[in-house]
This record gives structure tokens, C-alpha cells and sequence, in this order.
């Protein structure tokens, strides 16, 4: 039987498709109209990523069957701008529907075919922005990006009904369009800043709360929009799922389901004779390495018949077909047969003698030791000693891109994989690996990060994508489902840690001892460093003169652990912190004196021994914060208060304090190179593969480039990630791009300016000490020179335009060995006011302070949304995050069941940023990624201890578990407690 | 495989019913199809041949008073009903059920058709609905029949309607009459699955100083929605003071079957958020029932 078409009007204009069984609206946008500013996040009616509007309401496109839009009208993001031209039409003609466009007029539309770029007629061209856009822009509402045609269009369809909206009614709207930048308080006050434009009528008002360094600087310092911002609010910007090749198939993967197993047989005959099935590859057909991972190769390709499954997320078979849905039948033609084995299901039971062991060399990866002073002399010291384990569990990152890579191979004959990696370097040397190449003959062009936070670190689908384009000639895109990217991918650590502490009456800390699991799940990734870190930093932002720190990183059957934002500094900072309160509360001691006394600051020797020379910014930190509390809640902000007119519900504050090491140390070479290329037009761009994954990078780099040039950073442009064209940054891990590459670039352009002084002064007879640039020309002998016309001079004098330098931070030391383990850190302390409801057991954030020493504020705007969204990372790992395993099976499989902080769960947040620089650092400039995430679960649950003295030793906190503590005490006579 | 391979937008109950006729048992309604597509993309209902829209049907899309009662369409959005007046006036605890289901996207093609059709146990629609007495209209090839809320639920994710023949037509609420209102929360927790750990609907009549009537609902209390006739009978004839209320807190334990569900809620913590929720809705109904006046 022959379908009605489906005709309905988009953005405007008519169109008229064929109707496919099946078929959600979401895909009928993006993969047959190539509309693809409409995102698909989550595929279950969870993210908002995927709205649109309907008849002008919003609705979720990836659950709406395409069938059902039959006659209605859709705007998506590329809609949006006309959208307001419409706005400005008197009322009653808002929306343009119908104006009589024909459908394919030359399109390949509704014809099936997937190789289709944006018909012409369909996206508006960003010639104006809707105040939204703008809005969204210039406040910097916008980081990754992937989420923001969601927010805007959510947006959009609220600002029509209600033009002047409170924060409540903004947070009500958009409660289920989820941000994992967590750039909520920016996203509010865009929206403020956009419903004010589109009342009055006037241009956007630019953010004045965000104030530039206070460290001077032409350029640096300064609020900049991001570069990519413009594509990514009116949806042209382009994610890897958003690419599109003539003849590209359709991958998926078998994956094992069991946690534990041996591969008895495997059977793809079936799927192989599936019509549009074009290849199924197991691990007989890998050519090269059967093992991958980041630090060891440990991680199998594919695990073939008779080897060992170590995961639920381990792949069997790899399949590629002519479209995803025949990809998807042919996985379950896919006969394999399993021995189940035991399943080792935590890291304390991992360490076992009598555990079975998931590797060859046993279950531990590495036992990790910091040894300072004499601790039995130390705790001979203590007046008073807390004793306490804490857990913290796995993590997701949730970034809303789910992992997507895109294998060809080019007439030469070589791979090109189009991926939004962190480390672009790493995956060229892993898919040669797999295919038994040369690393040149592989090229990874990184694509927009839709979010990564460490967890795209690893090989997601890289080698296999590759590997099906290897063997079918064919461009085979391998696209993550949320489900799949749960499962896969490496998640934070989950740990136990065992503190020991000891004080002096004083406050002056005596004593640290800990003992750390961390669960690194079935294979390394690099929960060797991560764990690493954990230990490093289980005593805390404090000298201690004796410490002794224990930590066993164990394989287990769960999906394997990795770099998570924070880096095992999280897990170690949730127990320490709370330790320290606890230690306050036996002293006797404000929790915040107790702080300032141990801090470490300038002279310090960390527990690694390592002397703090400078830039140590934690006592401001501490002090900023205070005073910020005190401000806002009065001189006793850690003493509970009822709030008038609920007597149910109490507030108090609680505070914690952490630090953070930037860039990789540890005795690693760290290093970047980076490349500048003067145009003939006067415009500069430079170039390394560090990735951006919606941190703000390439405008740190446009800052450093245009200050060291003294040019507009206008004239700057900055190309990321392609391994053909950018040479190595490093990866984008340990918060060290700003630092690494922002000095490779800086250092870059410092050289090719003497390049370029000393040509000049040559060619124009002065000394090069005389010549002088300045906003945007060079002055010699009196001669005024462009840019474009030194670009002249140089190919004249047969200069190269081009310079490449390596930066080579400076050397650090193994741990073990004393000195400087690391050559930065960042410091923060955190106060978080939180409301208990004692006849439930529910408890909110209110407002929460982020005092953080940054060493110095390159990108401001950019700056702000790593505060807000890291401290709102933090929130949802105190109260909504928990990622959950049982006997080796993920019972969070969805985005419904892990849960990220939404924006109705933004308290205020108030940054304080402290500039300590670092001398080797960019205009002394230092990592902020990680740090604002650290103190956040720890600040939470003290002051929910010092709202109703309930203290919680894991997270996230459980509201049941609060109140049955809460009732409990009630029984007891509160002399007796 | 695809999820489905026919969508037919039907444009009235006969067309409806005569598609779901034509493929008996492999045929099923959807209205917004916030759950059961959710099933259908994640294999938790095996793949369906037709799949029949009702949300075009002009019957189940009507929002209007009816006689002594206000009917409420199968498929109207639940965004349209919190924000209704009919039901803001009539209905006070279904607006408020509905404005907290799913988020605002989901509200614009989520539907309290959908919702009760779906039978969970906990469903906040449904739960409001049943506190206000409603009655449900089932069409079928046989007619129409109209049905006691309550006799809708077989058990958790069972209803009694007959998917692939039956097409639930809309709700029928009585109209608020002056010393009468009802009232609606819940209680979340901010980790896994959006829904609630516990839900209660009150629907009282008084008469100055005296309760007159009042219907009780909570979820999830079972495996289907029950009414908690023992509070229900203790409160008429009384005044809402302290003492009821504590007569209430005593009567929970004997009302309600509160069962502990895997990484939700222990039972124990059900029954003291029961005592919360209870104590919450039945105050704020007092209070409404008092001051709202019937225009």
C-alpha cells in the first residue's frame, strides 16, 4: 500500500515526504531535510536537546512519530532568526506558514537518500539573530553547544507566551532541557537580556556583571564572544552525527551484556545474509593490535572466540549496513554462546586473595603510596583524631553528544576519521595501531565536541568505524545510542577512603593517614593517573607534616573508569573535606579557621614534597568567601536557621576547600606545539590539535595570539584538532590546555614576532629594540607598517609566513621522589547554603559561593561558565548523581535513570575569581576546569550536617537517609548527643 | 524492524475504532505517546503494525462543562489542562497534577487519557482524578460505557481497557459546587526515574466548620490506585483541627499498603512522607474549600 506523503510547513516554507514507518520527527529533520540544528541527546524524551515547535509549542522531536505532523507547522533553530523578523510583524502574522513554496524544487527531499546537505530552502541564512541568539552569545550561554538550539527554541516558545518571565517561570520552562555545561544562571540571564530586547525593541544589553582581570592587558583579560558561538545558536553548526557521506553506511556494535565470560562461539552467518548488511567483522579480522587504551593497551578491539569478557560494554562484532535500522536487525541475528564466570563487582572484594582475576597479572592495577614524616609520632602529637570511611560512587559524564565517529578513505588510500575527541594525536596513533598502518597514513579530523569532560578521552568508536571503512571501501559512520554511550565509556571512579586524622588543640594539622579503593572497572583507561591523583590529594589543600597514603586501583566486572572532570581529586576531596569538619566540630573550631590555619600557601611542602614557591591562592580564596558568606547570611552563616513561615524547613551553610593540579606532571613530558601563519590579508591564525570540547580554549587562544601581536583579537583566527593540519597539543585532560597550549601559542607568537621585528628593522634600516606594535601596526623609523603589508615584506624577503614551536612545560617529578611533582595548582574554596526539609528529608542548594585562584582570567566569559557549570556539576554529583552497577549489570542504562542537576536544581551562584599567577604560566594563568568542581559535594553535605546535624559519608545525598537520621536524633535528648 | 508500520491520524471514534478493528490485536491507540513510544524505541513493548492517533478526534480534544459535570478529551495536552480555568475552577487538584507531569515539552502532547490508560500505579493525573470522583468514558464498536475511575486498573502497567479495541473518550469530573475543593502533591528525590516516591489527592466538601465529604488518594499504594475510605470515614462529620489530624496520622498505618521499592523508597519512608503529603493536601482543601467561591 502506498503511503500518503506527509506535508506540513518547516520553518516557513511547504514540504511534502514520503511517510516511513517508524520514522520519529527528529530524524526526519536532520537526516532527510538535513536540519540538523535539531540534536538528538538522548533519544528518550529526557535532555530537550531535540525540541522544536510545533504549532508553536514546544515539543520533544525524538519521541514525536513523524507521521503526526501531518499539517502542522514546525520551527526549528535554523527557523528561529526569520522567526523574529515574523515577531516584528504586527500582531496576527507571526508565523509564516504556507507562503507557497513548493517542495522539491531540485532537492533530493523525501527520496531516502542520506547524502543531502541543507536544501537551501529550508535554512535561513544567519544574516540577523533572534535576541535569543544574540543573547545566548554574547553572555556566554553558549559552551559546547550542543544543547542550545534546545534552550533556545524552549526559549523562544516562552518568551511568546510570557515576555517578561521571572527566574522561576524561566527554570519552570525549561526544567527538562538540560545543560551538562550547567551554564544555567548565564542561560537565565540571556533569556532576561533577550525578553528585554524583544520588548523594547533595542539591541541586547552586553552582560555587566562579569568584570575583566584585573591584571591589564590590551586583549587578554577581556570579555570576548566565542568564535563558534554564531553557528552554534542558529544551528549551523556541525557535530560529527551532523556529517553526512555519498555511499556512507550505518554501524553498530554487538556488545556482550554479561559482565563476566568466556566467548564460547560466535555465529554472524546470519547477520552477514541480511539484505543491506555489507560487512560483520569480528576480532579474526582485526589486522593489526587486538588491544587498545590510553596509557596500557589492555582494552580489546573486539573479543574474539575463547577470550575472555571483562564488561557488559565489551564488543563481539561489529557490523556495517546500508542503514542504521538494517544495522540494528542484523545485531540480533548474531548467535554467541557464553561460560559465564564469576563476577567481581567492587574493588574491596577485587583485592581479595581468593578473587578471580580479570586479568592476567591479577586484579590490581596499581597500589599508589605518599609517604611524608613519621606517623606514629604524628598521631603521638594529636589532641583529638577523627577516624571515618567515606564513598562516593561512579559517575557519568553525560555529555549530550553521545560519541559518534566517522571512518573514510580517501583516494590516496588513507583513513580519515572525523571524531569530537580529546585527544586527536592519541586516536591517530590507536586506529593505525588497529589497523596495522602508519600513523601517517591515518588522519583524525576532531569535529565540535558536544561535551566531554574527560570522557572522550578514550576510543569510543574510532577503530571500529575505521576498521568497516577499511574493509567496505565505504564511509561508515558508527553513532553511540544514550544507552550505548552509558555503558561504554569510562566513568568516574568509585572509591572507599579511609581517613585517619589527627589536630592539635591549635588546629594545626598533625597527622593524615588514608587508605583508597578505587573500582578502574575492566580496563586501565587511565585510572593509574587517576587514581593517582586521588592519593596525591587525600590530605587535602592543607600541610600536613605526616602523611601516609595507601590506594589500590582494582580492575573489577564493571564498566571501566577513567578521567572525569576532577580527576580522583573529587572522591578524595568529598572525604577529606568532611573529615575536616568533623575535625572542626571535636576542636571546638569555626570549620573556616580550621581551614585557614592548615592552608597550604606560598612556602608550603605538600604531602609529595613538593615546595610551593608562589601563586597560591587558597588563604584569598578562603577569606573572599568568608566574607561573602557573612555578607549575605550574617556573622554566624554555619548555624542553622529556620526559615520564617515553614518552621519544617532549615538552612545553613557548610564550606569546603580544595586544590587541583594543572597540566600532567608527575614526571610526564608535557608538552604542546602550536602554529601561527601570518595571511596575506593581515589576519593571523593559530593552530594546535588541543580540543575544545565547550571550555573556551580557542578564545584563549585568539587572546594570548592578538595580545602578543598587540593586533584586534578580530584578526585572529584558531583551527583545532585535525592531525593533518594542527600540530600535537597534548591531550585536553588535567585542566592544562590554558596553561600548555595557551604557552606553545604565546610562545609561538613571541617568536614569530621577533622573526618578523628583526626582518623589518633590517629592511628599514632601524635598530629592532625601536620597533614598536601597536593595535594592529608596526612602527619602524617612523614607517607605519599593516600586517598585511609585513606579510608582503616577509614573502618578499622569501620568508615563510608559517612558525611552528614546541613548548615544553616545565619538568616535574615523579611521585616518590620529592620536588616538584607538578608545576601548577589551582586552589578554591566553596560555600554552599543549603535548605533541609525535616518533615521529608529533602534537601535544595540555595545560593553557592566559588571562591577560585585561577592564577590569572584570560577568558573571562568563558571563565564564568567553567565556575557556574563545574560548581553545578557538583551539585547534581552531591544530590542527583549515582551511577549504578549491580553484579557487574548498569541499572542506570538511561538518561532517565542518571540523572544530571537540571536547571530547576540552580541555586545562585556567586564567583569570586583570586588571581595568583603562575610565573611560567600564560600571563600567568593557570587551569580552571576541574578545580570548581571539587569542593562543591563536600561544601553540601556539611551544611546539611550544620542545618540538622545529620552527617552523610556518601553521595549522592538520599533524602530517606537524612530523614530517618533526623528522627533517630529526635529520640535522643539533645544533652545526650 | 520498525517501531511501527502504520500511523494512522484518525479523524473520528468510528475511524478509530474501525482501524483498531482491522488488525485485532496488533493494532493499539496512541495519543501523546509519551510512554508507550518511549516502549516501543526501547523494547519494552514489542513492535506494534498500526498504530491509531486519536488526538485528532474532535470528541477527545473538547474541554467544556457538560450538564453537572466537566469533561475533560482523552487527548487534550495536560499543558492546556493545569493551565485551564474550567479546571482551575472544577478541578483544582488534576491542574495541579498536570502541571507536574513530565516537563514542559512532555506536558505539550502528554495526555491524562495516556496517563490513566497506562495504569502505573503513581501516575499524577490519575491520582488527582480519582480524589475528585471521576468517571471514565470507553468507546468501543459495542458504544460507549462510562466507568468508575477505580475499575480501570487490574494491576501495575495493566489497565482494563482493551487496547485493541477500546478507545478511552475522556474523563468526567462533577462540578464544584460552593463549599467544595481539592488539592494535589508530592514528594520526588532528585536521583533515578522522574516519578513520584508518593502522590496524595484530597477532595473535600465542607459545610461551615464541618467536613461533609472527602475523597482520599495516594500512590503508589498498591498495585492499583485504592481510596482511603478508613480516613476518609473518620474525617466526615469533623473539623479539620489538630486532633483530626492526628487521627489521621494514626489511621495510616491500617489505611494504606505502603511496599518498599528497589533504589525508590522504603515502605517505612512512604508512610512518614504519607503523613506529610496527607496532612499538606487536606490543609490547603480546607483552606480552598472555605475561601473559593463557585462564580
Amino acid at each position: 500500500m502506498k503511503k500518503q506523503a506527509i506535508e506540513f510547513s518547516v520553518n516557513g516554507k511547504l514540504v511534502s515526504l514520503e511517510e516511513k514507518p517508524g520514522e520519529m520527527l527528529s530524524d526526519l529533520l536532520r537526516y532527510r531535510l538535513g536540519l540538523t540544528g535539531t540534536k538528538i541527546g538522548c533519544n528518550e524524551a529526557e535532555c530537550g536537546s531535540c525540541t522544536v515547535l510545533i504549532d508553536g509549542e514546544p515539543v520533544l522531536s525524538c519521541s514525536y512519530p513523524a507521521a503526526k505532523v501531518r499539517g502542522s507547522s514546525v520551527v526549528t533553530v535554523e527557523g528561529l532568526a526569520a522567526q523574529y523578523a515574523g515577531d516584528a510583524i504586527p500582531a496576527g502574522n507571526g508565523h509564516a506558514t504556507g507562503n507557497g513554496h513548493s517542495v522539491g524544487n531540485g532537492h533530493s527531499v523525501g527520496n531516502g537518500h542520506a547524502a543531502g546537505v541543507i536544501p537551501p530552502d529550508l535554512s535561513v541564512a544567519a544574516t540577523h539573530l533572534h535576541p535569543l541568539q544574540d543573547a545566548f552569545v554574547k553572555y556566554g550561554a553558549v559552551q559546547c553547544g550542543f544543547c542550545i538550539p534546545g534552550q533556545l527554541m524552549t526559549s523562544y516558545a516562552l518568551l511568546k507566551r510570557n515576555p517578561d518571565p521571572t527566574d522561576d517561570e524561566i527554570k519552570y520552562a525549561l526544567k527538562d532541557t538540560l545543560c551538562r555545561c550547567a551554564g544555567y544562571p548565564t542561560i537565565i540571564k540571556a533569556i532576561h537580556a533577550a525578553a528585554t530586547a524583544v520588548r523594547t525593541g533595542l539591541p541586547v544589553e552586553p552582560p555587566s556583571d562579569i568584570p575583566n582581570s584585573a591584571i591589564p592587558h590590551k586583549a587578554v583579560g577581556t570579555i570576548r564572544s566565542r568564535m563558534d558561538g554564531v553557528a552554534k545558536v542558529t544551528g549551523s553548526a556541525r557535530y560529527t552525527d551532523d556529517l553526512t557521506f555519498d555511499g556512507m553506511l550505518h554501524a553498530r556494535v554487538k556488545r556482550a551484556m554479561v559482565p563476566s565470560a568466556i566467548v564460547k562461539s560466535l555465529d554472524v552467518g546470519r547477520a552477514r545474509k541480511l539484505p543491506g548488511v555489507i560487512a560483520v567483522l569480528t576480532a579474526e579480522d582485526i589486522p593489526g593490535k587486538h588491544d587498545h587504551g590510553v596509557v596500557y593497551t589492555d582494552w580489546p578491539v573486539l573479543v574474539g572466540v575463547g577470550e575472555k569478557i571483562r564488561t557488559v560494554g565489551d564488543p563481539v562484532a561489529i557490523i556495517a549496513a546500508e542503514s542504521r535500522e538494517v544495522a540494528t536487525e542484523a545485531l540480533g541475528l548474531i548467535d554467541v554462546q557464553f561460560e559465564l564466570l564469576p563476577v567481581v563487582s567492587d574493588p574491596v572484594q577485587a583485592a581479595r586473595a581468593d578473587a578471580p582475576a580479570i586479568h592476567q597479572g591479577g586484579n590490581l592495577l596499581k597500589h599508589i603510596k605518599v609517604r611524608k614524616g613519621d606517623m606514629d609520632a604524628g598521631f603521638a602529637q594529636a589532641d583529638v583524631i577523627v577516624e571515618h570511611t567515606f564513598y562516593t560512587p561512579m559517575h557519568d559524564h553525560a555529555f549530550l553528544e553521545p560519541e559518534c565517529s566517522i571512518a573514510r578513505l580517501t583516494e590516496e588510500g588513507r583513513v580519515e576519521v572525523y571524531v569530537g575527541s580529546q585527544i586527536p594525536y592519541e586516536d591517530r596513533t590507536q586506529v593505525a595501531d588497529a589497523l596495522g598502518i602508519p600513523e601517517t597514513q591515518v588522519r583524525i579530523l576532531g569535529q565540535l565536541v558536544g561535551g566531554g569532560f574527560g570522557g572522550k578521552e578514550d576510543i569510543a568508536g574510532q577503530i571500529h568505524a575505521a576498521l568497516l571503512a577499511w574493509v567496505t571501501k565505504r564511509p561508515v559512520k558508527l553513532l553511540f545510542d544514550r544507552n550505548e554511550s552509558l555503558l561504554v565509556h569510562p566513568k568516574r571512579h568509585a572509591t572507599q577512603i579511609k581517613i585517619k586524622a589527627g589536630a592539635k588543640k591549635d588546629g594545626k594539622l598533625v597527622a593524615f593517614e588514608t587508605e583508597l579503593y578505587g573500582d578502574t572497572g575492566a580496563y586501565a583507561s587511565l585510572g593509574d593517573k587517576v587514581m593517582t591523583r586521588a592519593t596525591t590529594h587525600s590530605s587535602g589543600p592543607y600541610e600536613v607534616p605526616n602523611v601516609k597514603a595507601d590506594c589500590y586501583a582494582m580492575y573489577t566486572n564493571n564498566p571501566p573508569a577513567g578521567a572525569f572532570r576532577g580527576f580522583g581529586v573529587v572522591q578524595s576531596a568529598f572525604a577529606v573535606e568532611s573529615a575536616m569538619d568533623m575535625l572542626a566540630e571535636k576542636l571546638h573550631m569555626d570549620p573556616i579557621v580550621l581551614r585557614r590555619i592548615n592552608a597550604l600557601r606560598e612556602g608550603s611542602i605538600t604531602n609529595t614534597g613538593q615546595l610551593l614557591s608562589s601563586s597560591v591562592g587558597l588563604l584569598e580564596c578562603i577569606e573572599k568567601l568568608e566574607s561573602e558568606m557573612v555578607r549575605l547570611s550574617g556573622p554566624k552563616p554555619f548555624e542553622a536557621k529556620r526559615v520564617p513561615g515553614s518552621p519544617q524547613l532549615v538552612t545553613a551553610w557548610g564550606i569546603a576547600a580544595a586544590y587541583k593540579n594543572t597540566g600532567l606532571g608527575g614526571g610526564a613530558p608535557d608538552k604542546a606545539a602550536a602554529e601561527i601563519e601570518l595571511y596575506a590579508d593581515g589576519t593571523v591564525e593559530v593552530r594546535s590539535s588541543s580540543a575544545e570540547l565547550g571550555q573556551g580554549l580557542p578564545t584563549v587562544l585568539q587572546l594570548i595570539a592578538a595580545e602578543e601581536l598587540a593586533i584586534s583579537p578580530d584578526s585572529v583566527r584558531v583551527l583545532l584538532s585535525d592531525t593533518d593540519l594542527t600540530p600535537d597539543g597534548g591531550p585536553t585532560t588535567a585542566s592544562r590546555q590554558t596553561y600548555v597550549t595557551g604557552n606553545a601559542v604565546r610562545q609561538t607568537t613571541a617568536a614569530f614576532r621577533e622573526m618578523m621585528t628583526d626582518l623589518l628593522a633590517g629592511r628599514h634600516g632601524a635598530e629592532k629594540e625601536t620597533v614598536r606594535w601597536e593595535d594592529g601596526r608596526i612602527l619602524v623609523n617612523g614607517a607605519t607598517i599593516t600586517l598585511a603589508e609585513a606579510a608582503a615584506e616577509l614573502t618578499s624577503a622569501g620568508k615563510s609566513l608559517r612558525l611552528t614551536t614546541v613548548y615544553n612545560a616545565p619538568e616535574t617529578k615523579p611521585l616518590g621522589e620529592g620536588g616538584d611533582m607538578h608545576f601548577g595548582f589551582s586552589f578554591a574554596a566553596q560555600g554552599v547554603e543549603v535548605e533541609v526539609n525535616t518533615e521529608t528529608g529533602e534537601v535544595r542548594v540555595l545560593r553557592l559561593v566559588s571562591a577560585t585562584d585561577v592564577g590569572a582570567a584570560i577568558n573571562p566569559l568563558g571563565l564564568r561558565g567553567q565556575i557556574e557549570g563545574g560548581a553545578m556539576m557538583g551539585v547534581g554529583h552531591a544530590l542527583s548523581e549515582n551511577f549504578m552497577v549491580e553484579e557487574g549489570r548498569v541499572v542506570t542504562d538511561r538518561l532517565s535513570r542518571y540523572r544530571m542537576a537540571p536547571i530547576t536544581m540552580t541555586p545562585e551562584i556567586i564567583p569570586i575569581v583570586v588571581e595568583h599567577g603562575v610565573p611560567t604560566g600564560p600571563y600567568g594563568g593557570k587551569g580552571v576546569g576541574e578545580i570548581v568542581t571539587i569542593p562543591t559535594a563536600p561544601a553540601v553535605t556539611n551544611a546539611l550536617y550544620n542545618a540538622v546535624g545529620v552527617r552523610l559519608d556518601r553521595i549522592p545525598v538520599d533524602q530517606e537517609l537524612v530523614l530517618k537520621k533526623i528522627r533517630e536524633q529526635a529520640k535522643v535528648p539533645a544533652a545526650a548527643r | 524492524m520498525s517501531l511501527w508500520s502504520n500511523y494512522i491520524l484518525a479523524q473520528s471514534l468510528e475511524e478509530a475504532i474501525g482501524a483498531l478493528g482491522e488488525r485485532p490485536g496488533q493494532a493499539c491507540p496512541v495519543a501523546g505517546g509519551t510512554d508507550l513510544l518511549l516502549e516501543l524505541q526501547q523494547g519494552h513493548h514489542a513492535p506494534v503494525h498500526t498504530l491509531v492517533d486519536v488526538t485528532r478526534i474532535p470528541e477527545l480534544a473538547k474541554l467544556e462543562v457538560r450538564g453537572d459535570h466537566l469533561f475533560i478529551g482523552a487527548s487534550v495536552p495536560v499543558r492546556e489542562i493545569t493551565n485551564s480555568p474550567l479546571v482551575l475552577e472544577h478541578a483544582m487538584a488534576v491542574s495541579e497534577a498536570a502541571g507536574l507531569i513530565g516537563g514542559p515539552q512532555v506536558r505539550n502532547t502528554a495526555t491524562l487519557g495516556g496517563n490513566v490508560a497506562h495504569a502505573l500505579p503513581a501516575a499524577d493525573g490519575m491520582i488527582g482524578l480519582i480524589a475528585l470522583g471521576a468517571q471514565v468514558d470507553i468507546a468501543s464498536a459495542a458504544g460507549t460505557r462510562s466507568e468508575p475511575m477505580l475499575k480501570l486498573f487490574l494491576g501495575p502497567g495493566k489497565s482494563a481497557l482493551q487496547a485493541d479495541r477500546e478507545v478511552l473518550v475522556g474523563f468526567r469530573v462533577p462540578l464544584r459546587r460552593p463549599g467544595q475543593a481539592s488539592a494535589f502533591s508530592r514528594v520526588m528525590r532528585p536521583q533515578g526515574v522522574a516519578l513520584p516516591i508518593l502522590n496524595a489527592a484530597v477532595w473535600i466538601e465542607r459545610e461551615g466548620d464541618t467536613i461533609t465529604g472527602c475523597r482520599i488518594a495516594v500512590g503508589p499504594s498498591g498495585p492499583v490506585p485504592v481510596r482511603a475510605t478508613a480516613i476518609e470515614e473518620l474525617v466526615i462529620g469533623r473539623e479539620l483541627d489538630e486532633d483530626l489530624l492526628d487521627r489521621m496520622r494514626e489511621a495510616i498505618p491500617d489505611a494504606f499498603r505502603f511496599r518498599s521499592s528497589a533504589q525508590r523508597a522504603g515502605a517505612d519512608y512512604r508512610y512518614q512522607l504519607c503523613e506529610v503529603l496527607l496532612k499538606e493536601v487536606i490543609k490547603t482543601a480546607w483552606q480552598r474549600a472555605e475561601m473559593v467561591k463557585v462564580s
